[in-house]
Parts: structure tokens; C-alpha cells; sequence
């Protein structure tokens, strides 16, 4: 390797470039109550991919995502960001990330606004684009309003939301279509296609086939049990 | 940054104020017991008035606790604190302090009031809320870690009281201490010395603790 890509390599993201993977995989195996959920998954994923997970109920998808973000620690292998450990380098991956669960992370007394402020945690960000993202995700006549008057789908278009305001490159998505109506599944297509397009990476699990056009990886888990 | 967090919390807690309410309720009512409990007089009140303001003050900050990390837990807000950009030590560390402010630095306020109730001479309301200015962050600084530890359990309200009362005994042991031994004019440096060394060891290590116990539920 020439010098000048090993010095760039150890400067952060300059080293982004096409060949390179952003997130690998190694060797991940889970076990859930003494229960091995899978083992021996390897994934390499480059800037603009996408990874779609499937498989049966209870096959593990929601651990998997909670493992790849660290919230879950796994009985074997590793995750690498850039090339680094991420359970070392827990900060830098972590401000890479965006992770939305099966839980929507709003807090019911506060309203949309608040909310949307509140779950972007350190990211600066103005009111204007908060107002701007809110009507985007059709929240605009409700963001005064706690979320606890809000219906499950609107609830889910809230912390959607984040998706248009945040400046992460590798999104997981537990699920992220769950509750939305037709609309609000179009819209969130557009948002995850511009994502890819420009260079993000996306992980997500969803039971319906996914009706994007941008292509996607399939990962079937019930497949790779060991 | 930590501004930001730290406002977070205030945050919440405006918007929770019932909690809070409580809490001060409780330790009013706690501490207004006892002489209705035990007896009108004076010298008797004044001799178990340290006791019963610390233990009123030590129920207070349990019942605080039991909401602490709950809450975020149900509704998935504690999975995105432990993905924040930050050391969750530190993040942690400042979330306590802002519960501190938000329930325990009141009944330190509070104190003066309940010493004069009980009819405490000046020097000793001075040294009893002293005792509790330094005494209730290692109160909460403790306490968080059992209520990490038992935040995913039902009914975790009366387990982290079973685990925590004990390890209390000492702080309590001291600050009471500290005011009686005021009363008989002796000098209370020693006590001041090992409650601060307490709470310095507090803040430093427990932090740590409590981030490991909540990884361990959210695993």
C-alpha cells in the first residue's frame, strides 16, 4: 500500500472511497437465552448499498441490527466501521448512526418539536429545518401538540422525521414501514433512495417486499443458520 | 454539548412536575409524622430530629429513583442515549446530576425549614444541611446504580429499595452524627471529611457502574 493511502487511512473519513467497505461484518454469531440465533455472518457493505434482512419470525432480524449497533453484545465476531473495531471506536461509529427500533424513542409529553430536537441529540439543527421537516413528514398542523395525541402512524412519521434532518451515513431501520399508510410508505421510499443515491448505507428489516426501485440486498437469516 | 443533555433532562422535567411534587410532598409529610407519631415534647424532638430528617430525606430520593431510567426504558429513548456520540459515563453522569437538581437539591433547601420545626438552634440547621448538601448526591449517585440494575424488572420499586437501604446505613450513620455531635458542641470535621470522600468516590465510579447496568438490561 503507498504511503499516502496509509496516511489517509489513519485520518477518518478522507479514506471514503469506492472500492473500500464501510461496514463489515465478521464472523457475527448471537445467542439469545442460550439459544444461538445465528452464526458465521459475514456482510461487507460499501457507500450506496443497501441491506435488506428477512426471514421468519423469531430468526433474529431485530437482534441482528441491535448487535451490528453494539446495543446487543454478540457471542462471536465483530463489526468494523471504516475499518475499525466499533465497540473500540464507539464515538466515532456512533455519530455515524442512526438506529430507529420497533420503539419510536418519542417522549409523550413533549410534542413533535420537541421531540424531533430532543431525539438528534447533539446535532445542531434550526427551528426552521425542524418546522421544514415536520411538514415534510405531514406533522406540520400538529407539532404543538403532545405526541401522546397522536395516532400510531403518526407517531411513526415523527421519528421518521429524523431521517431528513440527520447527518448519519449508515441508517438501521427495524421495521420502519409498520403503521405507515400508503402515502407515508411512498415518501419514506423517496427519503431511503436518496439516502443510497447519495452514498449513505441502509440496513433495514421490513416483512412486505420493499417497493423502492433502487436495488437492495436481500439477506435471508433463516439461511444462514449454522 | 453536556449543556445540551444536561438541558434535556430539564426538559422532561418540566413537563413532569407532578414528580417532583411528590417527592417534596413526601419528604414534608415524612418528616411532619413523627411528631405527631411520637410526642410533642421539645427535647425529645430535638433529639431524634437529625434521624428523622435524614430518613425522610433517604425515602425521598428511593421513590425519585424508581423513575429514572423507567420511562426512557419503555418508550426507547434509553437505547438512543446509549448511541449518542458520547462517553455514556459521562452522559450518565450527566443525567444524575440533573436529577439531583431536580429532586435532591429542594429537600436540601427544605432542610432549614424541618430543623426549625423540630426546633433546632442556628449551628445545627447549619450542619444538618450541610450534612444533606453533600449527603444526597451520594444518595442519588448510589441509588442509580441499583435502579439501573433493576430497571427491565416488574415491581422494581421494592427491590431497589431492599438492595439500596443497606448500603445508605453509613451516610446516614454520618450525617446523622454530624448533627447530633453539633448539639453536644463536638467537632464534626471528621464526619464532613468521610461523607465528602464518599461523594467523591461517588461521582467518579458511580458513572461507570450504572452505564455497565443498563448495558446489561438493554442486551
Amino acid at each position: 500500500m503507498p504511503v499516502s493511502r496509509l496516511l489517509k487511512s489513519k485520518f477518518g473519513k478522507e479514506k471514503v472511497n469506492e472500492t473500500c467497505f464501510m461496514l463489515e461484518i465478521e464472523g457475527l454469531a448471537v445467542e439469545r437465552e442460550e439459544r444461538l440465533l445465528f452464526s458465521g455472518l459475514s456482510v461487507k457493505l460499501s457507500a450506496g448499498e443497501g441491506l435488506h434482512i428477512v426471514g421468519k419470525n423469531g430468526a433474529g432480524k431485530t437482534t441482528l441490527l441491535r448487535a451490528l449497533c453494539g446495543l446487543t453484545s454478540p457471542a462471536a465476531g465483530l463489526v468494523k466501521w471504516h475499518e475499525q473495531d466499533t465497540t473500540e471506536f464507539r464515538e466515532e461509529f456512533c455519530s455515524d448512526l442512526l438506529y430507529l427500533g420497533h420503539k419510536n424513542a418519542n417522549k409523550t409529553e413533549l410534542n413533535c418539536r420537541e421531540n424531533l430536537r430532543l431525539a438528534l441529540g447533539v446535532q445542531a439543527i434550526s427551528d426552521e429545518e425542524i418546522s421544514d421537516a415536520l411538514h415534510k413528514a405531514g406533522l406540520g398542523m400538529l407539532s404543538h401538540l403532545p405526541t401522546r395525541f397522536l395516532s400510531q402512524g403518526q407517531q411513526r412519521r415523527l421519528s421518521l422525521a429524523r431521517l431528513l434532518l440527520t447527518d448519519a451515513t449508515l441508517w438501521v431501520l427495524d421495521e420502519p414501514y409498520v403503521a405507515l399508510d400508503y402515502k407515508a410508505i411512498e415518501w419514506l421510499d423517496s427519503i431511503l433512495e436518496r439516502h443510497l443515491n447519495n452514498k449513505g448505507l441502509l440496513v433495514l428489516t421490513s416483512h412486505q417486499a420493499l417497493t423502492m426501485t433502487a436495488t437492495i440486498r436481500v439477506l435471508n437469516l433463516g439461511e444462514q443458520r449454522a | 454539548m453536556l449543556w445540551k443533555l444536561f438541558s434535556r433532562d430539564m426538559t422532561l422535567f418540566m413537563h413532569r412536575k407532578q414528580d417532583v411534587v411528590t417527592v417534596l410532598g413526601f419528604f414534608l409529610i415524612a418528616v411532619a409524622l413523627f411528631p405527631l407519631g411520637i410526642s410533642s415534647d421539645p427535647e425529645l424532638l430535638k433529639t431524634i430530629a437529625p434521624g428523622a430528617i435524614w430518613i425522610a430525606a433517604l425515602f425521598s430520593t428511593v421513590l425519585a429513583l424508581d423513575r429514572l431510567f423507567s420511562e426512557d426504558l419503555d418508550d426507547g429513548t434509553l437505547e438512543q442515549q446509549m448511541l449518542m456520540p458520547v462517553p455514556i459515563a459521562l452522559l450518565l453522569l450527566v443525567r444524575l446530576v440533573a436529577h439531583w437538581v431536580i429532586t435532591g437539591l429542594p429537600l436540601v433547601l427544605l432542610a432549614p425549614l424541618m430543623g426549625l420545626q423540630f426546633g433546632l438552634a442556628f449551628n445545627e440547621i447549619v450542619i444538618l444541611t450541610l450534612s444533606l448538601l453533600i449527603g444526597t448526591p451520594v444518595l442519588v449517585l448510589l441509588g442509580a446504580i441499583g435502579a439501573a440494575l433493576t430497571v427491565g424488572l416488574k415491581s422494581s420499586g421494592g427491590l431497589v429499595t431492599l438492595l439500596l437501604l443497606p448500603l445508605y446505613v453509613p451516610l446516614l450513620i454520618l450525617g446523622t452524627s454530624a448533627v447530633t455531635s453539633a448539639m453536644n458542641g463536638v467537632d464534626v470535621t471528621a464526619h464532613f471529611s468521610l461523607m465528602g470522600a464518599a461523594l467523591l468516590v461517588s461521582l467518579v465510579l458511580s458513572p461507570f457502574a450504572v452505564a455497565t447496568a443498563l448495558k446489561i438490561t438493554l442486551d
